[in-house]
């Protein structure tokens, strides 16, 4: 393969160099429907899952079809969805913060043809490329992270527990039976580049062993006061080591009893690995939310401590969540969120009612905070 | 034939959701035939070693990344992540495999052209995989070599007018949602102002200047579809001072059954009968909404805008017309000291662009300088908030207190009170008090 220069001169950098412009003006990607009424809409309706149509005071209309989307991506598809979008929707499109795509038409007769293009697209597996749904009281996609595709301190994978879940959920994308909206999301590590702590049912990738230290090359790779410096529970310290050959290196020592696995100290130095087989896999939390409806947003609360790494579907984990699931849409009440409806009818009958079991490692035992989540009343149920 | 094998991932070909394998192996098959006969910069077989890598983490359980170096393009702190695979013998085609954020535009709306051009920008020169979008909002291009960096920000600056996106100790890319271009919920045009901000900060997006990250947010209404409250430094969430806009012919048409609640979004389960009492006025947190004959009333001023009675009948009620936002602060994810939700710092400001939204502006700037004065490294701004208290925020943005900044007031009465409060001081004489008082 010939190089190819963009016309960039390595020994001139500063030559014809433009930067600090920012991304393109929104304005010159708005569909003309929506440009012609931006702040205009009156109302929307869910016509069916996947399908809204929002109206405006002019007596415009545009018509959404909601696809799902794995947010992993190659070109080939985001071509195809560009033809699509050039064949029915003059195009243009959008994505959601969600990871889904948005292709909008302005009138109802245009709403079938691009339908039925959308769900006859199929990978050769047999997945579908362009799932609609994903509206309304129903579970939408999943916001998610890197995974083992692409980070260095996954506890689990991103892309394949979505897929898996996803799968199992999938009647919901495309149905609009359960009491509220669901929203999961996965992040493959405490770091949660994905923010999943608002989640009504959040996939966590966690760690469970504190990191092996490679004392030859601490020094050699790390600050070491910055590794200390990171350890949220001051469990890390400067030490010095001796090698197998007798050489005395500074390295640092932890205490394995304080460390909460977060890998933070890992990040500041990479002599500090703590992936491990058997020590990783997966916490699932539930009744977050981020609405201000009805009741404040909430945190999700840990109702799983651990679940095996079984990849490539991660049964029990699919399961656990399709258990909450049917749970959730058997017993809460019409609007009632996830967490809302836990709350109403109490942890205790939570656990019940979802078959899960309540272990020690549920009682949160993290600086102050915990004490205002131990149950301070006799108010409970047997 | 596929160069590695991958018997792991291929079970994740089947089902109805759309699988990333499948599309994997599509772009690594259309790189292998190259019918366009493009010109690759990186290696051709750059996807099947990803699956290959992949495949291998599935495998040990263990991912097979190392942590990223330090590369960018030429004066810029961000916007490029390193990464380098810890098994380059068997798989050269992603020995490095940097990640390169591109600024989306606000909103996500695009155009079939745009798209495109930024498509082979990233098949000449990357490895045909993305991801749309980042968690924080980028247009993210996953995977190319050292050597492409500058040619791909080049390609992007000077042929498609597009910059990075932010990483690092800096401001991350800002994300909104759609706002008043497609919902009618927004309070404000939250393209506007994310685009604004998004320029007017280029500096404390590109170079690194801040103890750590720091988020912006927009979303148009409490309904809060970005989820700012949860995840930035600064949420800017749409709300209004008036009344909500009453519609009584169509609220009765929520009543008579003629208008499915909640914009059909319960369809897809018999629910019974639409029961206005029980669906919406029980439910207001405020308990300020009552039928009065055949009118719905609200008393407006006891609202605290949830957004419930809205959402359930969005052709019968609508928004005030007197609309802002409020701003909240330091939210996030756990690490390291634990999640948190952004706390409201200011309740109500007006979302100008006239003025260059001048008003929202002084908050930032306030905020910055205290906390790039104050703040540790590695900290975020709601763990500056915790250690220095809410108090000191409010005197850096120069702001008085407002029994609104609390969900209730405080349960124990150690009050750090300021010497100039207390008449006299804190220098006594200690002499006059002991003609009062024996030792």
């Amino acid at each position: 393969m010939a190089f190819v220069s963009s016309g960039y001169n390595p020994d001139k950098p500063m030559e014809n160099r433009i930067t600090d412009i920012g991304p393109r003006h929104f304005e010159e990607f708005y569909p003309p429907v929506i440009k012609a009424n931006k702040g205009k809409w009156l109302y929307h309706e869910i016509l069916e899952p996947g399908v809204l149509v929002h109206v405006s005071e002019t007596g415009d209309e545009v018509y959404t079809v909601r696809v799902g989307g794995a947010r992993l991506m190659s070109i080939t598809h985001i071509r195809e969805m560009c033809d699509i979008a050039d064949k029915h929707c003059g195009g243009y499109l959008r994505f959601t913060t969600r990871n889904n795509v948005e292709f909008m038409v302005d009138s109802k007769d245009k709403v079938e043809a691009l339908k039925q293009d959308l769900a006859s697209r199929k990978f050769p597996g047999g997945s579908y490329k362009f799932p609609i749904g994903g509206t309304g009281a129903g579970v939408t996609n999943i916001v998610h992270t890197q995974g083992w595709v692409h980070c260095h301190t996954p506890a689990t994978d991103a892309s394949g527990p979505v897929k898996a879940t996803m799968d199992a959920l999938f009647k919901d994308f495309q149905d609009m039976r359960l009491p509220a909206q669901l929203r999961i999301s996965l992040a493959c590590c405490l770091n949660m580049c994905g923010a999943v702590h608002c989640s009504d049912i959040a996939i966590l990738g966690f760690h469970r062993k504190p990191p092996m230290i490679d004392h030859e090359y601490v020094s050699k790779n790390c600050e070491i006061p910055l590794a200390v410096a990171a350890c949220p529970t001051s469990a890390i310290k400067p030490s010095k080591q001796v090698l197998a050959d007798g050489t005395e290196v500074k390295s640092v020592a932890v205490n394995n009893d304080r460390c909460m696995y977060c890998g933070n100290c890992y990040t500041m130095c990479p002599s500090m690995p703590l992936a491990d087989t058997e020590g990783d896999g997966i916490v699932i939390m539930v009744g977050g939310k981020v609405s201000n409806r009805i009741s404040p947003p909430k945190f999700s609360k840990v109702v799983v401590s651990f679940l095996p790494n079984e990849a490539p579907r991660w049964k029990s984990t699919t399961d656990t969540i399709s258990r909450i699931v049917e749970a959730y849409a058997n017993d809460a009440r019409k609007y009632e969120r996830v967490g809302d409806w836990a709350e109403r009818i109490g942890w205790e009958r939570f656990f019940d009612k979802c078959e899960l079991e309540f272990t020690h490692h549920l009682i949160d035992d993290f600086r102050d905070h915990a004490y205002y989540t131990w149950r301070q009343t006799t108010q409970f149920k047997f | 034939m596929a160069k590695h094998e991958t018997p792991m991932l291929d079970e994740l070909e089947s089902g109805p959701w759309p699988s990333f394998v499948s599309d994997m192996k599509q772009e690594a098959e259309a790189r292998a035939k190259n019918v366009n006969n493009v010109e690759y910069q990186i290696p051709v077989d750059v996807v099947d070693d990803l699956l290959g890598v992949l495949e291998l983490s599935y495998k040990h359980g263990r991912t097979h990344w190392k942590h990223g170096g330090i590369v960018g393009v030429f004066g810029y702190g961000g916007g490029v992540i390193g990464r380098y695979c810890d098994q380059p013998q068997e798989f050269p085609g992603v020995a490095h495999f940097h990640t390169v954020r591109v600024a989306q535009p606000a909103g996500k709306y695009y155009t079939s052209e745009y798209l495109r051009q930024i498509m082979d920008v990233w098949d000449l020169r990357g490895s045909g995989l993305t991801n749309m979008h980042g968690s924080t909002g980028d247009i993210v291009l996953l995977g190319t070599r050292t050597e492409q960096l500058e040619e791909i920000f080049y390609d992007l600056t000077h042929k498609y007018n597009t910059d990075l996106g932010g990483s690092g100790s800096n401001l991350r890319t800002p994300a909104d949602c759609l706002g008043t271009s497609r919902c009618e919920y927004s309070c404000y045009d939250t393209n506007a102002l994310c685009h604004f901000l998004t320029n007017e900060f280029q500096d404390e997006l590109h170079r690194p200047a801040f103890p750590y990250k720091f988020k912006f947010k927009f979303d148009g209404c409490p309904n809060c579809c970005v989820a700012s409250l949860a995840r930035s430094d600064m949420a800017f969430i749409g709300t209004w001072k008036d009344d909500i806009r009453i519609d009584q012919e169509a609220v009765q048409a929520y009543i008579g059954g003629e208008i499915p609640p909640n914009g059909g979004a319960h369809a897809g389960r018999d629910w019974g009968k639409f029961d206005i009492q029980k669906e919406v006025i029980d439910l207001c947190p405020t308990g300020c909404m009552w039928m009065d004959g055949n009118e719905l009333k609200i008393n407006n001023k006891e609202c605290t805008r949830c957004m419930h009675c809205i959402n359930a009948m969005p052709r019968a009620l609508r928004i005030g017309e007197d609309t802002g936002c409020s701003i909240l602060v330091g939210a996030k994810a756990p690490i390291l000291d634990g999640q948190q939700m952004g706390s409201l710092l200011v309740p109500f400001v007006e979302v100008n662009p006239d003025n260059d939204y001048e008003a929202i502006i002084n908050y930032i700037d306030k905020i910055w300088d205290w906390w790039m004065m104050e703040g540790k490294n590695r900290e975020r701004l709601g763990e500056t908030i915790r250690r220095l208290s809410f108090q000191k925020l409010l005197e850096a943005c120069d702001m008085e207190a407002d029994v609104r900044h609390v969900a209730y007031p405080r349960e124990n009465p150690y009050i750090f009170w300021k010497e100039e409060e207390v008449p006299g001081g804190w220098d006594r004489d200690v002499k006059e008090f002991r003609k009062y008082h024996q030792r």
